[in-house]
């Protein structure tokens, strides 16, 4: 912390600045805790979370709190765990704080607020950023400092501004008539007020099928209406549609049309109160040119030259649901902080690293840096964009502190094994699948390679430079995906022959399930401009899928990672398979060089010897020569297709086995 | 192998279309419909056509109908037509109106009738073929019932031309096909002799035939020129095909010795091209007649089986043996060609056959195997040995009573109950980590009792929090961790024994400080300390005035590095010297007792750097003349040397030993690893020699295998006594290059054992945005589909489709049948 003396104006300056107490700036400042980083995080509250102190409206979080999975991995856990943040400290599970499938909200300001404490966070609370501007500084990481002032003019002065402020300025349409309705943000909540009455709601979010539930058993009835069309997070597989647990009014609507669906554009809307109180819809088109003070007599309704118009019926109440979007009035014109375009306008404009569009050394973080999946994966919730933040701060370590992003080395002999204990356990790659990706760096002569974890795939190209390693000699890229034309919000996703059992056809695997990339280089700019529309990479030199599995297990020696193997051998043009010490004896007598297994292990004095049961087994398969029933009185014909372990070393054909089958379609 | 046999395929099909110079009819419709008139008028001087007439259709004629037809294509590659004549109901002419003319086929060359086929003649496309060739190749091809005959045609032929002699069972059959139509090609050049008299047969094989397959010899009657002897021949020892008759006949027509004169392993000739090996006979020019007489020799003898080419080397310089004389070069790409020493031309006719042989096997395999890889590719098939052994064992339960579970939450208490704890990390999905696991398992029951020693294991699947604090990254990993503290990570073999030797090792520390004399003295013999008297093996005892603390502090860390392998022990009380003395050193100075309680020898620390000291007890570590086992050869590979290895059947005799013992210790003790194995300890042996020799040889056998420089394999002569004398006057010979090896190791990489599957490749035709863009160019993405996608529209005949199969989706219903079913509906989602 230090002081600074600019125009005037005294600055506190810290390396970084995080803008926002929520769960994402809680994350962010734990990774930059970790890391003996100079931060702090400006809270306008009182206290962590202060959206979660009032949304959503009727306390119940959709995010799932999994307390059982039949696993103590506490990785794998994860998976199933949407509330928590990451951290070391094991009490700071959500599951210790609510026992609930859908946990209340209250929780949720509960943890958050242990979360700073426990973990000693640097939160400046009261502290509302109501400016943001940038001074030019060539000595500054990014040519420039941020300039932060607060609610009481404090100044703060930062190198690195982290925005982690999340989306809560609502959504409005204006329309005539638009002052009869009410918001989200203030509605009633209680049940009661509704008694007898017919409601309206714009939008069809979880936050509209959320207040409809809550009023669903008291009302007359209810429509909502919207531009689009409703999308069941079930068939899209994204998590931010709606949820099963909010879709009541669904029933009620298809079995009995009782409640509706409506499909307008809310700009063409206009709302008129009748003297007695009623609201009544008619179209913006009928209202032009006309007088509205006349009196509704004066006003022509749909229902006078449409007799069946759908919303004839007068509402009580009309209820606007329509999400939120991002503040952008604190920053100075400097920092080009724009929305998007299209469905992304809510969010600001950012790159796939989640830097801004137009001023470097700013990063969006949490709900706020959706617009990189928006309707794709979980990086605008807590499951997901705990790890993006994560991808974030290794981003920051490693260019502002020299610190590359952290890798594992390994000898090409655990090849299969790390991608199969990172697919089976990693949550990173599976909350945010095909955003976040594992990197695999082969080392010259592919005897070694070196594990990165969780890189954003979208700045691939720039691996080099973001993470300070070095990719000359080829890489895979390990991904999760759903398959294609699988997902979507008019999708039939209970088709039979929906799943794929057999290894061969796993490309056609619908469910998420891994996929691994090879690239000889890595992919360029240019590469990655061009990619096939709905592809995370580029057209890879060669592509794995492991087939999915309905226990998302993918151990099976046979279907899983035989295939795997297979692939990974023919990328690097080697043989990975193990051998027992005896076969590396006989190699080493009979062969000038040995597979990487023998090499790595038996010539290193760390040969598999194997159990006698072992052993037997692999002679029984076929794989192994048993050698001590050997006669050797002397001239044997030349036995050159007898012996199994010649079969071994040409590779010729093993006998097939009926059980084989059976072992592949475990997951059936 | 297959390329060859493409190369003259090829070569085949020209020659063919050469020899059917007739111009076709522009369209290949082969077969064309007229009317008498039209089919009489259009008929061409010299042009052979074969015709039928037909009224309407006839029953009784359909099939043969259908073999006329399929049979029009293959007599179109000879310029002979197929017609089908359409007679009108009024026509009484000679082919449409008697009634029997119907069931004929009629041969015409221009407008002359040559001959007329009764249907039942032409069952088939093959005797369709075979009886019109027949018929035209009258004079080509002529057809002998008694030896008189062939004897005849024989003697014509003397000094004008070969003649091709064949015999089949009956006519109208695939053989008799074949050589028709390589009588059509080679008619020109030899003369063909045709027969279906088994008598004939009998009269021109050697042994007793079968006659029922048929039989092709070449007779050889170009350079007969005694009329009382029969023309030399040679037979085809292959099926009577087409392609086997083209290349039996190319290599007849081949020059019988070719002289060469560049290196043979430019030379290719058209036996190399075919997939036969070539035979050279290194001549000089003092020789040359003799060896131009044995080369005549030997190519009568391999004539058909392998090329010979007599090679002059006064003309090439060659860098090979002087004694070599022949040389093979085999038509497999990347074999060099292999020079040898051959006494007689028995043995080079023995050594092509045998090669042959072996050829023949590996190609019926390689065959065999195409057709699997059409069906399956054993792709699917488990190929990893320890993976298929392991899932073998899984069902048997482990008896793992005696090994602790740790997890996250009793790791650290678990660790200070015991002095030692072992701990085995590994992961439950993993092979290797499960084989480990069963040794462990073994090690445990072993150990049972033994005090101060806790056995465990950490899961990594469930607690990789746990794995990953205690820095375990691969698996299995097993460390040993002293009362909680500081942990050792074993890295030696995964065996049981080693396994449990290192835990036993490790229960003392090392290098364990000695404080009397008596214990020093009992420590090298190997009583003390008491823990390790049962355990026999090298020690180490370093013994240091207090002045040297330098080396002590070496000697200390190599100790750490060390522990669990070997035992080291450590001496600095004042009488260090009276210690050392006894042993003719002085401090510092290692002190060494090997297993077997021989004696004690003193060994002058010189070297005070920790990798020196650990280097030097490695290297002292090693045997002289040791037994090679599975478990030890590591240790000696890693010096890097030539092996002169002696395998026996069991054991070997003192007398061996006490030589073997004396070339090791001798002068050239450096320069390789002298070493025996017993074959009954160490089975795998076995495989080495039948690698090397293919037979197992009389044993003991001496062997000088060059493990590190280019891979030869020199068998010491079977014929001499395994003594010092004889083995170093062979060495010294093997170095001048005198000897010849009589195995290479292969030099192969390996590579993968089976193709992957080529998703990218399935990918694409459902994926068109994904076909490589040339060069990474600028091609716009096509435009993405206004109405999104097209998979709503398939649903419902997807749903059909899959409901006729009975598939149901995820419903485990069924699951029976369908796996039943799963190899004909492996394409599930063929639709997509």
């Amino acid at each position: 912390l230090g002081l600074a003396l600019y125009a005037g104006a005294t600055f506190l300056y810290h390396d970084y600045c995080i803008i926002g107490a929520g769960p994402a700036g809680l994350q962010a400042a734990y990774f930059l805790q970790q890391a003996g980083r100079d931060y702090v995080v400006f809270e306008r509250s009182h206290a962590p979370g202060s959206f979660f102190a009032l949304y959503p409206r009727h306390r119940k979080l959709i995010s799932i709190n999994k307390q059982y999975t039949g696993k103590s991995n506490s990785e794998f856990n994860l998976r199933h765990d949407w509330n928590s943040l990451l951290s070391h400290d094991r009490r700071l599970l959500f599951r210790h704080y609510s026992r609930d499938f859908f946990p209340s909200a209250d929780t949720m300001v509960h943890y958050l607020e242990d979360f700073a404490s426990l973990l000693k966070l640097q939160v400046q609370y009261n502290t509302a950023i109501i400016h943001v501007t940038l001074e030019k500084n060539e000595q500054a990481w990014n040519g420039h400092y941020f300039l932060l002032t607060d609610q009481d003019r404090k100044n703060y002065k930062c190198s690195s501004l982290l925005v982690a402020a999340g989306m809560w300025v609502p959504n409005v349409v204006n329309f005539p008539g638009s002052e009869y309705v009410e918001g989200y943000e203030t509605v009633s909540i209680n049940p009661e007020d509704f008694t007898g009455q017919t409601v309206l709601i714009l939008g069809r979010g979880n936050s509209a099928f959320e207040t409809a539930e809550n009023i669903l058993g008291v009302t007359n009835f209810i429509h909502m209406v919207s531009r689009s069309r409703v999308r069941l997070s079930w068939a899209t597989h994204y998590v931010g549609d709606l949820r099963a647990i909010n879709n009541g009014l669904l029933d009620t609507y298809q079995l009995k049309s009782l409640d509706g669906l409506l499909e307008g554009d809310l700009e063409d809307l206009a709302i008129i109160k009748d003297k007695k109180g009623k609201l009544h819809i008619t179209l913006r088109f009928y209202l032009e040119n006309r007088n509205i003070s006349a009196g509704i007599d004066s006003i022509t309704l749909p229902q006078d030259e449409l007799d069946n118009f759908a919303t004839r019926a007068p509402y009580d109440r009309v209820i606007r649901c329509l999400g939120w979007k991002f503040d952008f009035s604190i920053y100075n014109r400097s920092l080009k902080m724009m929305p998007g375009k299209g469905n992304i306008k809510k969010y600001p404009q950012i790159k796939p690293s989640y830097e801004s569009r137009g001023t470097r050394g700013l990063f969006i973080l949490g709900t706020a840096s959706h617009s990189v999946d928006f309707r794709k994966s979980a990086g605008g919730f807590i499951h997901g964009f705990r790890y993006t933040t994560r991808a974030v701060h290794r981003l920051l370590e490693n260019r502002h502190h020299g610190v590359p992003w952290p890798s594992t080395v390994y000898p090409i002999t655990q090849l299969t094994n790390s991608i199969i204990k990172r697919v089976n356990e990693a949550s990173g790659l599976y909350q945010m699948f095909s955003v976040l990706a594992d990197i695999i760096l082969l080392r010259e002569n592919a005897t070694a390679f070196e594990y990165l974890e969780e890189y954003p795939i979208g700045v691939l190209a720039e691996l080099e430079m973001q993470t300070g390693r070095k990719a000359h000699n080829g890489l895979f890229v390990i991904i999760m995906e759903y398959g294609r034309n699988f997902s979507g919000a008019d999708k039939d996703v209970f088709y039979y022959n929906r799943a794929v059992g057999e290894a061969q056809h796993a490309w056609q695997s619908n469910f998420l399930h891994p996929v691994i990339y090879y690239y000889k280089h890595l992919p360029t700019e240019r590469g990655m401009k061009l990619r096939p529309p709905d592809w995370p990479l580029p057209r890879p030199d060669a592509i794995h899928h492991i087939v999915e599995d309905f226990l998302t297990d993918w151990t099976a020696p046979n279907a899983h990672i035989l295939p795997l193997r297979r692939f990974l051998e023919n990328c690097l043009s080697t043989d990975l398979r193990n051998f027992f010490a005896e076969s590396c004896f006989l190699f080493a007598f009979t062969h000038q060089k040995l597979p990487p297994f023998c090499q790595q292990g038996y010539l290193r004095m760390q040969g598999l010897v194997g159990s006698q049961e072992l052993q037997q087994h692999a002679v029984q398969a076929g794989l192994l020569q048993d050698y001590t029933h050997t006669d050797f009185s002397g001239d044997r014909p030349p036995d050159s297709h007898d012996g199994s372990q010649e079969q071994l070393v040409t590779d010729h054909a093993i006998p097939v086995r009926p059980l084989q089958h059976l072992v592949n379609a475990k997951d059936e | 192998m297959s390329a060859q046999k493409d190369r003259w395929v090829s070569s085949l099909v020209f020659l063919l279309f050469c020899a059917s110079s007739i111009p076709r009819s522009g369209s290949v419709g082969l077969q064309q419909e007229l009317s008498p008139q039209h089919y009489f008028s259009g008929l061409e001087a010299g042009k052979a056509s074969l015709a039928f007439f037909t009224p309407s259709v006839s029953p009784g004629a359909q099939p043969f109908l259908e073999q006329i037809e399929s049979s029009a294509e293959a007599l179109q590659d000879y310029g002979i037509s197929v017609v089908k004549v359409n007679c009108p109901r009024e026509d009484v002419s000679r082919y449409c109106g008697k009634e029997n003319a119907l069931r004929k086929a009629f041969l015409f060359r221009g407008n002359r009738l040559i001959r007329e086929f009764p249907t039942d003649a032409l069952f088939d496309v093959n005797s369709i073929v075979a009886n019109v060739l027949f018929a035209l190749l009258f004079n080509e091809v002529k057809y002998v019932e008694t030896l008189a005959d062939l004897e005849n045609a024989e003697n014509v032929l003397k000094g004008k031309s070969n003649m091709v002699f064949a015999y089949v069972p009956a006519t109208g059959t695939a053989e008799h096909r074949a050589v028709m139509e390589a009588a059509f090609v080679y008619g020109t050049i030899h003369q063909f002799v045709l027969t279906t008299e088994a008598a004939l047969l009998k009269a021109t094989s050697h042994d007793d035939p079968d006659v029922s397959s048929a039989w092709l010899l070449f007779c050889h009657c170009q350079w007969a020129t005694d009329p009382a002897q029969p023309c030399r021949r040679t037979a085809l020892g292959q099926p009577l095909t087409l392609l086997n008759i083209h290349r039996h006949l190319k290599l007849m027509g081949a020059p019988l010795v070719t002289e060469v004169a560049e290196d043979p392993e430019k030379v290719s000739t058209v036996h190399l091209q075919l997939g036969l090996p070539l035979v050279f006979i290194l001549s000089q020019k003092e020789t040359y007649e003799a060896d131009r007489r044995t080369a005549e020799f030997v190519a009568w003898q391999l004539l058909g089986k392998a090329g010979v080419a007599l090679l002059s080397r006064d003309l090439v310089d060659l860098n090979v043996l002087h004694r070599s004389n022949i040389a093979l070069k085999t038509p497999d790409e990347g074999m060099p060609v292999q020079y040898l020493v051959l006494e007689d031309t028995d043995e080079v006719i023995t050594l092509v056959e045998d090669k042959n042989k072996a050829k023949q096997i590996q190609e019926d395999e390689e065959e065999e195997e195409d057709e699997d890889e059409k069906e399956n590719n054993n792709q699917d098939i488990q190929d990893d040995q320890v993976v298929e052994a392991v899932s073998r064992d899984k069902k048997r339960e482990l008896p793992l009573e005696q090994v602790l579970v740790l997890t996250e939450k009793n790791f650290q208490s678990s660790l200070s109950e015991a002095a030692r704890t072992v701990v085995l990390f590994y992961a439950s999905w993993e092979a290797v980590s499960l084989a480990v696991l069963r040794s462990y398992s073994e090690v445990a029951t072993q150990l049972k009792g033994t005090p101060g020693v806790l056995l465990s294991q950490v899961n990594c699947w469930d607690w990789p929090g746990l794995c990953s604090q205690e820095n375990v990254t691969q698996f299995p990993t097993i460390k040993i961790y002293k009362e909680g503290q500081r942990s050792v990570t074993y890295n030696g073999m995964w065996g049981t024994e080693e396994l449990s030797s290192f835990i036993l090792l490790s229960r003392v520390s090392c290098p364990l400080t000695l404080t009397t004399m008596d214990e020093a003295e009992g420590y090298l013999r190997g009583e003390f300390p008491s823990e390790l008297s049962t355990h026999h093996h090298t020690s180490f005892l370093g013994v240091f005035s207090t002045a040297t603390s330098e080396a002590r502090a070496a000697f200390e860390e190599a100790g750490n590095i060390l522990s669990g392998y070997v035992r080291m022990g450590m001496y600095f009380e004042d009488d260090a010297l009276a210690l050392s003395r006894k042993y003719s050193v002085s401090p510092p100075a290692l002190l060494l007792a090997r297993s077997g309680g021989r004696s004690v020898e003193g060994i002058a620390l010189s070297k005070h750097s920790l990798q020196d000291m650990v280097q030097m007890i490695r290297y002292e570590l090693l045997d002289i003349f040791p037994e090679i086992t599975v478990p030890n050869l590591p240790q000696y590979l890693q010096l890097r040397k030539p092996f002169l290895i002696l395998f026996s059947a069991d054991g070997i005799s003192q007398m061996e030993s006490k030589e073997m013992l004396k070339v090791a210790k001798g002068r050239a003790q450096q320069a390789f690893v002298a070493c025996w194995l017993n074959l009954k300890k160490t089975p795998v042996g076995h495989g080495i020699l039948r690698k090397y020799f293919s037979t197992t040889p009389s044993l003991p056998v001496l062997l000088w295998v060059n493990l590190h420089a280019g891979g030869q394999v020199f068998k010491f002569p079977p014929e001499q006594s395994i003594t010092e004398m004889n083995i170093l006057s062979w060495l010294e010979k093997l170095q001048a290059g005198l000897e010849i090896p009589s195995s290479t190791l292969s030099e192969e990489d390996w590579k993968p054992p089976l193709p992957a599957y080529d998703f990218l490749q399935m990918m694409e035709p459902s994926v068109p945005e994904l076909s490589p863009r040339s060069g990474d160019t600028s091609v716009p993405h096509p435009p993405k589909s206004p109405g999104g996608d097209t998979a709503t529209e398939e649903e419902p005949s997807r749903e059909s489709t899959a409901e006729e199969v009975g598939f149901p989706g995820r419903d485990l219903r069924g699951t029976a049948s369908r796996l039943a079913v799963r190899d004909k509906q492996g394409k599930r989602h063929s639709e997509l």
